[in-house]
């Protein structure tokens, strides 16, 4: 720093500080409000310091909002999707840079293209492919004259049905492909030293060994830096599970804390609602803050 | 760029890329392709086969004051929110690029709101917010009546973009301290042996330095804010009161799954497709020119 003026300095920190009050308050709100007992909510002005029920609160949340099957679905769904992210970005990835085959272009096009339509503007219709995956097949082989066919020579009437509403698959398939993973370990193999491979080919290594035993090993960080992201991405969705859930069975945490809220002008246990709110933001929060490295490289680099 | 040294395989490449080009397909180009023909359909309620339309589904909505309302609010709430979002993630940016102490409790408490999911963010702010038992009930108590999100449009909408505000500050410091940090220490050393003070530097270096980021961060801004508000809103406000705080995908989100109305509801999105294509588009070109940036200056670096 070139300019270490006292008055510049305060002036850093008393932004700085501002800024922490801003950003922390909920968590501030959050930290007291959810250790009150119910009488002690319409207290005037509102209570500083945190009271002694916290446990009580977060046990009320959790028993009364059913949080224990949606906590385990957050984190299943969470991780299929960083999981499966993880999978396509890697193995697509190795096949357009390490290959030269008709259509590589156009693949790479076909899935870059995506980064285009977030989910949020296409909810309808991928809806509707979700409550049965197997339509565009179905389609196709109407179009084709193939169900004609099939069911002339046998007799088979082709329906073909698979409902993914209410299970996992519908809450993690349609949001497993990613360009931007796709992207990032795209640029990052682009870096990795011909001869890496020239050795492992000399070594008599074939693709999927040299793909295994080399250049999944040398994307640990990349790999690392994009799980925090698609974790916390994941554990957040709200809009998709909204839709593709009709029932409790497969509801996630972000969904459920909104069953556990009281009306907006109702005088509800708003301590309960916030010990539930507290359990929602735990796990993301801890992934972040622990993370933090890997996070912003992640973030600033998919981004990009 | 390409590899000198690659595999053989005449299957393999195919292989490693089906699974992810048969989602793409399932999810994303089928259902596309689906919204662009049901918005020139009509779909009988009670099934039955659609009836081609042409562009009335699109006249209908246009005609529509209701749609109208829907694109002034999703304007409205896409440039305050990202106005207000940008300048606060660029000042704490500059600050906490000073590099003080204590910067790493700084930076953590300011990152930290990005793991938080929307509706857990929009039920703890719509507590503090609540006009009679929450915090801001505080004010009703010494100005009766001057804030009541529940009943009063302009408050709702104050209220869901400070919470959208507050949920991508985080997302722009990243990128602006990222960006404030890749400047080479040099160069602004050497600005300030030449005698230029930090607001001359700030406008005559760092900010030419920082423009890419800030021009493919406002577009990022804005293409967020048309998706992720939908969380806020939903919990908060409902798109009420009234109106007041219906966007674009909310409404998609309404008359699709609510009311049912596929048709309509595919005509809006085939427009906000448009529009978000158009965004995105524009973010290509930006990233082109970033490109060329981040090589201009490589030589200079540390």
């Amino acid at each position: 720093m070139i300019e270490n003026t006292r008055v510049l300095n305060i002036v850093t920190h008393a932004i700085l500080i501002a800024a922490l009050l801003v950003m922390c308050f909920p968590l501030y709100v959050l930290a007291v409000t959810a250790t009150l007992p119910y009488e002690r909510l319409g207290e005037v002005p509102k209570p500083l310091v945190p009271d002694t029920h916290l446990t009580a609160n977060i046990r009320e949340a959790w028993v009364r909002g059913n949080f224990g099957i949606y906590f385990l679905n957050s984190l299943v769904t969470a991780t299929l999707i960083t999981l499966g992210k993880i999978a396509l970005a890697t193995i697509t990835a190795f096949a357009l840079v390490y290959f030269r085959f008709p259509g590589r272009t156009l693949a790479f096009w076909a899935i870059f293209i995506t980064l285009m339509l977030p989910l949020e503007v296409r909810i309808v219709p991928t809806y509707e492919v979700v409550a049965n995956a197997l339509l565009p097949a179905q389609q196709i082989l109407e179009w084709t004259g193939m169900t004609w066919l099939i069911g002339a020579l046998s007799g088979v009437e082709v329906a073909l049905q698979w409902n993914m509403i209410n299970s996992y698959w519908g809450l993690t398939l349609p949001l497993i492909a990613t360009a931007t993973g796709t992207f990032l370990f795209r640029q990052f193999y682009l870096t990795v030293p011909d001869e890496l491979a020239e050795a492992a080919k000399l070594d008599g290594a074939g693709p999927m060994r040299f793909f295994l035993d080399v250049l999944l090993p040398l994307s640990r960080t990349n790999i690392a830096a994009l799980a925090v992201i698609m974790f916390v991405a994941g554990w957040n969705q709200y809009l998709w599970p909204l839709l593709v859930t009709t029932g409790p069975d497969y509801r996630t945490l972000t969904l459920g804390l909104t069953f556990l809220a009281p009306d907006a002008d109702a005088v509800g246990d708003w301590n309960v609602t916030l010990a539930g709110a507290l359990i929602v933001m735990l796990p993301p929060v801890l992934v972040v803050v622990l993370a933090q490295r890997w996070f912003v490289k992640g973030l600033v680099n998919a981004e990009k | 760029m390409l590899k000198r040294v690659l595999f053989e395989s005449r299957w393999l490449p195919y292989a490693l890329l089906a699974p992810q080009i048969l989602i793409v397909f399932v999810f994303f180009y089928w259902p596309t392709g689906q919204a662009l023909f049901w918005s020139f359909t009509l779909e009988p309620p009670f099934g039955g086969a659609a009836t081609w339309v042409g562009l009335r589904n699109f006249g209908d909505i246009l005609a529509s004051g209701e749609y109208w309302q829907a694109a002034v609010n999703t304007a409205v709430f896409a440039l305050a929110t990202t106005v207000v979002s940008l300048v606060l993630g660029l000042l704490f940016a500059i600050f906490a690029d000073r590099g003080l102490r204590g910067l790493a409790i700084y930076k953590t408490g300011i990152i930290w709101p990005y793991a938080v999911a929307a509706p857990a963010a929009a039920v703890v702010w719509q507590y503090i917010f609540q006009p009679s038992v929450g915090y801001f009930g505080i004010l009703n108590l010494v100005w009766p009546g001057i804030w009541n999100p529940l009943l009063n449009g302009t408050h709702a909408m104050i209220m869901v973009i400070a919470v959208s505000c507050w949920l991508s500050v985080t997302f722009n410091f990243v990128f602006f301290l990222a960006g404030l940090q890749a400047i080479p220490n040099s160069l602004v050393e050497a600005a300030a042996l030449d005698g230029a003070g930090p607001v001359r530097r700030w406008f005559d270096l760092v900010f030419p330095l920082i423009s890419p980021t800030f021009f493919l961060l406002i577009v990022l801004n804005v293409a967020i804010s048309f998706t992720e508000g939908f969380g806020v809103i939903h919990v908060m406000t409902q798109g009420g009161p009234g109106n007041a705080t219906e966007i674009l995908v909310y409404k998609i989100y309404r008359d699709g799954f609510v009311g049912l109305d596929f048709s309509s509801s595919s005509a809006q999105s085939v427009i906000l497709m448009g529009l978000v294509v158009v965004l995105t588009l524009t973010q290509f070109l930006l990233i082109e020119r970033k490109i060329h940036y981040a090589g201009d200056d490589k030589g200079t670096r540390r």
